[in-house]
Order: structure tokens, then sequence, then C-alpha cells
């Protein structure tokens, strides 16, 4: 597999050029968003630095336009690409945090059911077809109002990042776990688990060691596609009001408050944000599909 | 009798890669004429199912004919778009696939793909064809062809099965039959039948037959003329006689002489000669080898599976998979197990080293006591320490992801058998007494080939210091040169490090090379069970001559089979 990436990885993906921009892509918006303070021209969230009276600016390029605000200001006068940018960090974190900790309870839960088999695969498994029957949004929802109705509104305020990645990673595990139990089933089959067997090795060894090094390519792929669904998801919720406040607005937020003035004409406010989570989404569901053609010689 | 059907010029087939052009046929010449089998022969690798499928004009994407010509009735196909081709293929060329399984479609019943064809190819009406159909199938001596019509594949046997690809393949009455390993997937009884039959549709039609295999026996027992190919090139052409019994090319010589024997045991096996590494000392260390008793022994075992029979609450039903009254194995002592697929053999030595817990009966090992009754951890690791498996796959036997030096160093470590510090040594030298090269523990597995790669499972066997080795068919996935060195080196094992051997195969010839003793399995019995010269020479059970007596053999037999298919 080494060997593999060694030589053909970078063949392939210059070879593919949807890819490789993509790629690019992601890498920009993740390096950009991570060091928002850092590239964004302006800090958007304090009152300090925003003025009033550059409020509604159109963007650089447009009549009217001020050359500081690229993508133009809002209704209080902050940069909208600061606030993309800000944004994207909170967006890009709860997607890439709400996919870690499905991934972690997904191939747990997988990977006994999988190896175990019997009843620990048919408890585990109802469990997940349950969770599965109802939508990720839905459970989102409930998990928010339960800890909205439950927190104090300051606390609740503060950690409504953590809480997102929560409630967005506890509904999406089910997937994790069907993918990584159908792989750990094959594996656990193959002669080289056997040979385990006869060595006399511990269950934990052989399953961690051995079955999930085995099983990561299909996880990988799916926890690709599952950052853009999560995105997606996270943008849902706030723009229903029920994510980010707005004191520190994801780009789902941005939407929601730049969707109220689109009729007035300052569409800059929600096109600009919307048009980056868009972009968002799709180079990581072309890079997700590039990811499983290459680990799937097969399809090539 | 003697004009030529199909004739390949100065074939080359070319598979175009970044990294450089790889030539799988270099420059091929080859004569087909009706009525005659010629036969393809050569390790993996030498290209010969290339060259059949490059005249059905079916290479893999991204193969292509990169030269020379292919004729067919002086005709040639390169010339041809892939339209006229399409339509040759069926009419004038038909194929045999090696798995019965896969080359038939199970959502169909037989009758219904054989009627298809036939009104596809032939141009008949459905109704007619379907009645040709129920002729063609009892042609290929498929009884109760009327109503076996409406079954599906699952419900034909691996031999009836092929019977049935094989009046597919005739369906539109081709002149040219490509046949590719016809018989690899099938046990021996049922191989010796199909290719009675691909001989006896040869001679009835007069059709021109290729056959490839990797098997001299298969060659030796059905072809008129063979072709031996390596790395994509002739090495030696001829009637079939001449190139088995008076090779003139080395290559071909060395292939001949690496094929076990049936009728005798040979002497490289039975003492091969003895090496020694400064290893054999660590793997022989603690042991004390001083009681005569046997190693291992099971009495009354049976192992039942359950299968599945649709009741409205699940599953239910058992089917008995292994039913011995008893087995033993002497300490040091080589014991084969034989029989066809299905027989419970591998069963029954997984049961024995306890890898499959059995359904009744018990198995003591004078080391350990009563299988049962190690129950303690440490007694359960020093069990799994003596008794070691060797599978039949090399891929699927080791961790792809796993560096070979690590796979060689966990047993070591989790049994305590080394110092941290030399381990890196130990598994050197191990690599080394398994005739690989010490530094081979820096490569991942797929970057060995399959021989490399069952040393490899040898030495992580031997990393324990086993006493006694289950090897479940260990040289059936391999060449035959390289089969006859793997035995070779597990003979060479068991006599210096004194190991107790369950040898599992379904081939009669390599068991006979390697086993002081043999069981013959079938239907999870044991139909018997002696002394290997005993039972190879004056086999006492019907069944265990049967098998030898359809066993191909490199020599002898075949005019039996032209006498028979000409009456």
């Amino acid at each position: 597999m080494l060997e593999r990436i060694r030589s053909d990885f970078w063949y392939e993906l210059l070879n593919s050029p949807v890819t490789l921009a993509s790629a690019i892509v992601i890498a920009l918006m993740v390096i950009g968003c991570s060091f928002a303070p850092v590239f964004a021209p302006h800090t958007p969230f304090d009152p300090a630095t925003i003025s009033i009276l550059d409020n509604n600016l159109p963007p650089a390029w447009a009549d009217g336009g001020d050359p500081r605000f690229l993508f133009g200001t809002d209704l209080q006068g902050r940069d909208v690409l600061s606030a993309m940018l800000y944004g994207g960090r909170i967006s890009l974190l709860v997607g890439i945090g709400a996919v870690a900790l499905s991934v972690v309870i997904g191939m747990t839960v997988g990977l006994l059911a999988g190896y175990f088999g019997g009843m620990t695969d048919a408890v585990l498994m109802r469990i997940a077809e349950i969770q599965f029957a109802f939508p990720p949004i839905l459970i989102a929802l409930l998990f928010n109002g339960i800890l909205k109705a439950s927190l104090p509104a300051d606390i609740f305020a503060q950690a409504a990042v953590p809480i997102m990645i929560l409630a967005i990673g506890l509904a999406g595990w089910v997937q994790f776990a069907r993918i990584v139990r159908a792989s750990a089933m094959v594996q656990r089959n193959q002669d080289y688990v056997t040979a385990c067997h006869a060595m006399g090795l511990p269950t934990l060894t052989i399953i961690l060691r051995h079955i999930t090094p085995n099983i990561v390519g299909p996880v990988l792929v799916l926890a690709m596609l599952q950052i853009a669904v999560a995105i997606v998801t996270e943008a849902t919720l706030s723009f229903l009001g029920l994510g980010t406040p707005l004191t520190e607005p994801s780009l789902g937020a941005l939407i929601q408050i730049g969707s109220q003035y689109l009729f007035s004409g300052i569409w800059w406010v929600v096109i600009f944000p919307g048009a980056m989570l868009l972009v968002m989404v799709v180079a990581f569901n072309l890079v997700a599909d590039w990811v499983r053609d290459y680990l799937n010689p097969r399809l090539r | 009798m003697t004009d030529i059907l199909c004739k390949t010029t100065d074939l080359k087939v070319t598979f175009p890669h970044r990294l450089g052009d790889f030539t799988a046929v270099h420059g091929f010449d080859m004569e087909v004429r009706r009525g005659e089998i010629v036969g393809l022969i050569g390790e993996s690798g030498a290209g010969k199912s290339t060259i059949g499928n490059a005249i059905m004009g079916l290479l893999s994407h991204p193969g292509q004919v990169s030269g020379g010509r292919i004729e067919l009735e002086g005709q040639n196909l390169l010339d041809l778009s892939d339209a006229a081709l399409a339509r040759l293929r069926g009419r004038k060329i038909g194929t045999i696939f090696q798995d019965p399984m896969t080359s038939l479609n199970p959502l169909m019943t037989v009758g219904e793909q054989l009627a298809e064809s036939i009104a596809l190819l032939q141009d008949k009406p459905m109704a007619q064809a379907r009645n040709m159909a129920a002729e063609r199938l009892d042609a290929v001596g498929i009884p109760d062809a009327i109503n076996r019509m409406n079954q599906y594949p699952h419900e034909f046997s691996g031999g009836m099965r092929q019977r049935v690809v094989i009046a597919l393949a005739m369906a539109g009455d081709p002149d040219l039959l490509i046949a590719d390993e016809p018989t690899t997937a099938l046990d021996v009884s049922v191989q010796k039948q199909v290719l009675d039959l691909i001989r006896s549709i040869c001679i009835e039609r007069s059709l021109g037959v290729i056959l490839v295999t990797h098997d001299m026996g298969v060659i030796a027992e059905t072809a008129d003329r063979v072709y031996v190919m390596r790395h994509g090139k002739l090495v030696e052409t001829g009637p079939t006689e001449q190139v088995i019994h008076k090779p003139s090319q080395k290559y071909t010589r060395d292939l001949i002489a690496s094929i076990p024997s049936i009728e005798c045991c040979e002497e490289r096996f039975r003492n091969p000669v003895k090496r020694t590494g400064e290893i054999d000392q660590w793997l022989l260390a603690g042991h004390k080898d001083q009681s005569t008793d046997d190693y291992v022994t099971a009495s009354a075992l049976t192992k039942d599976f359950a299968i599945r029979k649709k009741t409205f609450w699940g599953t239910s039903g058992s089917f008995q998979a292994v039913d011995i009254p008893g087995l033993s194995i002497a300490r040091g002592e080589v014991l084969g197990l034989v029989g066809e697929s299905g027989s419970g053999k591998s069963t029954l030595g997984r049961m024995m080293i306890g890898l499959v817990q059995p359904s009744s009966g018990s198995i003591h090992y004078s080391d350990h006591g009563p299988l049962a009754e190690v129950r303690s951890r440490a007694a359960r690791k020093a069990l799994r320490r003596d008794v070691q498996v060797v599978f039949q796959d090399p891929y699927s036997s080791l961790n792809s992801r796993m560096r070979v030096d690590h796979i060689l160093a966990e047993p070591i470590r989790f049994h305590g058998l080394g110092e941290r510090a030399e381990i890196p040594r130990l598994v050197g030298a191990l690599l080394e007494r398994v005739g690989l090269p010490p530094d081979a523990g820096r490569k991942f597995p797929h970057q060995f080939s399959g021989g490399q790669r069952q040393r490899i499972c040898i030495a992580r066997a031997l990393s324990v210091r086993p006493r006694f080795l289950l090897c479940d068919e260990p040289t059936s996935a391999l060449d035959v040169s390289i089969q006859a060195e793997m035995l070779a080196l597990l003979m060479e094992l068991r006599r210096s490090l004194g190991l107790t051997l369950l040898f599992v195969s379904h081939d009669l010839a390599v068991v006979r090379q390697v086993s002081d003793r043999v069981a013959v399995m079938k239907q999870g019995k044991i139909v018997e069970c002696r002394d290997a010269e005993h039972l190879f020479e004056t086999p006492e059970n019907d069944y265990t001559r049967m098998l030898l007596d359809t066993a191909p053999r490199a020599s002898g037999h075949k005019e039996a089979i032209n006498l028979r298919s000409a009456t």
C-alpha cells in the first residue's frame, strides 16, 4: 500500500485536474480559515474596529465599492470577507470535529459488532438501525434543544461549537458503524486473522493492530463525504437559528443574516458566504470520490 | 485433418504503462488444426491466457495486440472491426473459462441460458432453440436433461456446471474452442470426466481446441501437441509424447522434473539435504521430546455446522462436516490428510490444532493434556506456542498493512521468546532460515511473489518455536517449480527440527512425497488410513482406488482416453 502511494499517488492526483483543483481549494480554505486572524483584513466582530459609516458597501469592484472591503460590508459595517473567513473556521471545525466523533463511535461499534458477531452484533446493529430511522438533522435538533433547555443561556452560548460537534457527531455515527462492521466481518475470516488466533494473540491486539489498519480505506472515503454533509447540517441548523450565536456566526448563520437583506438589493452579504459553502462542499465531495477510486484499483 | 484452422504469426501483446510498456507475449507462432487439441502450458505470468484472450479479441484493458497476425481460416482477425469480431465469437470461436461458478448467470435457468445462446447464434426461434438446448445438454452428458434444464446453476455440481459451460461454448457450433484452465477449479475425479468430454467433442466435430493450463498432467492426458511458454516466449513445441518424454530444452526438463510423482516417493523429498542455521538452536531451545507417545490423539470427533433452512423463526438444521472415531499423530510423524473439496479435511485439521471447536469428542495433546482442560491463560499460551499453521493462500494469510519484520517480531515478543534487543537479529535469522534474504523484513508482503510469501508464512509459524505444524494445502496456490521448493523446505525443516506435521492436501502426488502415513477422507469420514507406501501401492478402499486412478499423470494414460473417445 505504502509503496503504491509513493509511486502512484502523485501521478494519479496530478492526472486528475478536477481533483487537484478541489484539493487546492480545500487547502486554501483550511489554511485561510484556520489562520483567519492573520489573513482577514478586519476583525469583524470587534465593535472597536468597525464603523457604522462603512455599512452596506458593495463589493470593491462595484460602483461605490471601497477597496478596503473586497466583498463589501453588511448592515453594521462589518467586512463580509473577514466574516466569511471567521465563519468558515467554525464551519470547518464543526464539520471535521463532528466527523471525528462519528468515526470514533462508529468504528468502535462496527468493530465490536463485526468481529464478535452473534448477540453483540444483533444488539448493537438494532440500536444503530433505530438511530438511523431518525433523520440526522432531527437528532441534532433534539440534542441541541435538550441542551439549550437544560443549560444556562450564557454557558450554552459559549459552548455552541462543542455542542454542535456533539449533536452532529452523534447523529452521524451509524453509517460508519455499518461500513466498518461489513469490512470487519470480511477481515475476520481472512487467514491472517486465523494465524493471529493460532499465535494466541489477545483479541484486542488482533482488532486494533491487525484488523483496523485493513479497514481504514472505506472509512477514509466516507469520512471525507461526511465532512461535507456535516458542514451542510451545521449550516442548516445555524440557518434555522439553532446553531452558533450571532456574535460568532458560522457560514450558515451568515447566510441566515444575509438572506434577510437579499431583496433590498444588498446581495453580497448572502451570495459570498453561500458560494463559499457551496465550493467547500463540492470540493470535499470531489476529493472523496477520487480517494474512493484511488483505493479501488478495479475502478481505474 | 491437416488443414490449419487457426494460426498466429509473430504475435505480440503489450500492456502499456506509464513506467514503460509491459510485453506479455513476444512474437508467438502457433498453429491449430481441425480435430486436434493443442496444449498451451506455462507457469503463472507466462502469457498463456493472454494468447487465448488475444485470439478472442478480449484482452483486458489496456492490453493490445502490438504486432503479428492472428488468422482464423485464413482471415486475419486483427483486420476486422469490433462488430465483425463480436459476430465471430460464439459462432466461430467458443470459450470455456476456469470457474464454472462465475461463468453462468445465477438468475437464469440453465436451459434458458443455453436456449438464448442457441437462438441468438443460430437464428432459431426460441421454441426450437429450447429443444436443441435439451439435446445439447444430453450430448454433454447431463442425465435427465429435459428436467434439469429448468434448474438454476447452483443446483448443479461443479463438474455438471462445467459441462453446461461446455454446452454453452458449443451453442454456436464454433470451429475453434478455447479452454482456459477448464478443470483447475474441479476435483480430480470430475476433472477426468470433463477432459474426456472435451476430447470426444473435439474428435466428433473435428474442432480445433486450444487448452490453456498450468498442469502438465492435464496436457499429458488430453493434448496432441503442446507449446511450452515462459515469460511470454515459446520455449519448446512438439507432439505431447515427445515434449514430455524427450524434452529438448532445459526449462521444459526442469518443469517436468519438478512435478511430484504419484507413483513413487522421490529421494529429494524423503531425504532432503540437511541445512542448519545458527537459529536452529534457538528454535529447539526449551523443548524436550523425550517421550515416544503420540503427539496428539483425537477420539470420537465430530463437527456440525448449522445450515440455513428457512423457517419462520430463522435458521435450523445442521450438516455434519466431520465424524471420525479416532485419529492420532505420532511424534515426529508426517500425516497426510487427503480428500476432495468438501470432504472436511480442512475442518478436521483445524480442530486438531484447536482453532475450531469440535461439536463432540475430545482432543488430547501428550504435552498439554486434553484440549478441553487447557483453560488457564498460561496453559493456553503454551499450547498456542507449540501448535502452528501454514495456510493455502499466501495472499490473505499475511496482514498486508504490516511490514514483514513486524509480522515476525510480534509473536516472538508476545510469547517472550527473545530480549527486545535481539529480536531484529532473530527475525533476520528466521528469514534466512526459510531461504529469504535477512533484509526482506523491511518490505511489505505485497512486494514478494507467492512462493516467497509462503516462506514468510512458514517463518511466522516457526517464530514461536512450534513442535506441531498444520499445513493446510500449503502448495496448492503455487506453480509446480515453486511447489517443489516449498515441499523440500518443509521436509528439511521437519527433519532438522523434528517437527510433527499434519499435511492437508487434495493433491495425491504431493501427499505421497511428504507423508509417512496417509488418511483419506470422504464426506467427513476417514475411509482409509495406513502408511503411505501401502496405501498408494495397494489401496484397500474403493474410493481411494478411484482417486488414485483418476489423478492426472504426466505419463501413460493418454492412449486409454484416445481409445475410449474413438468408440
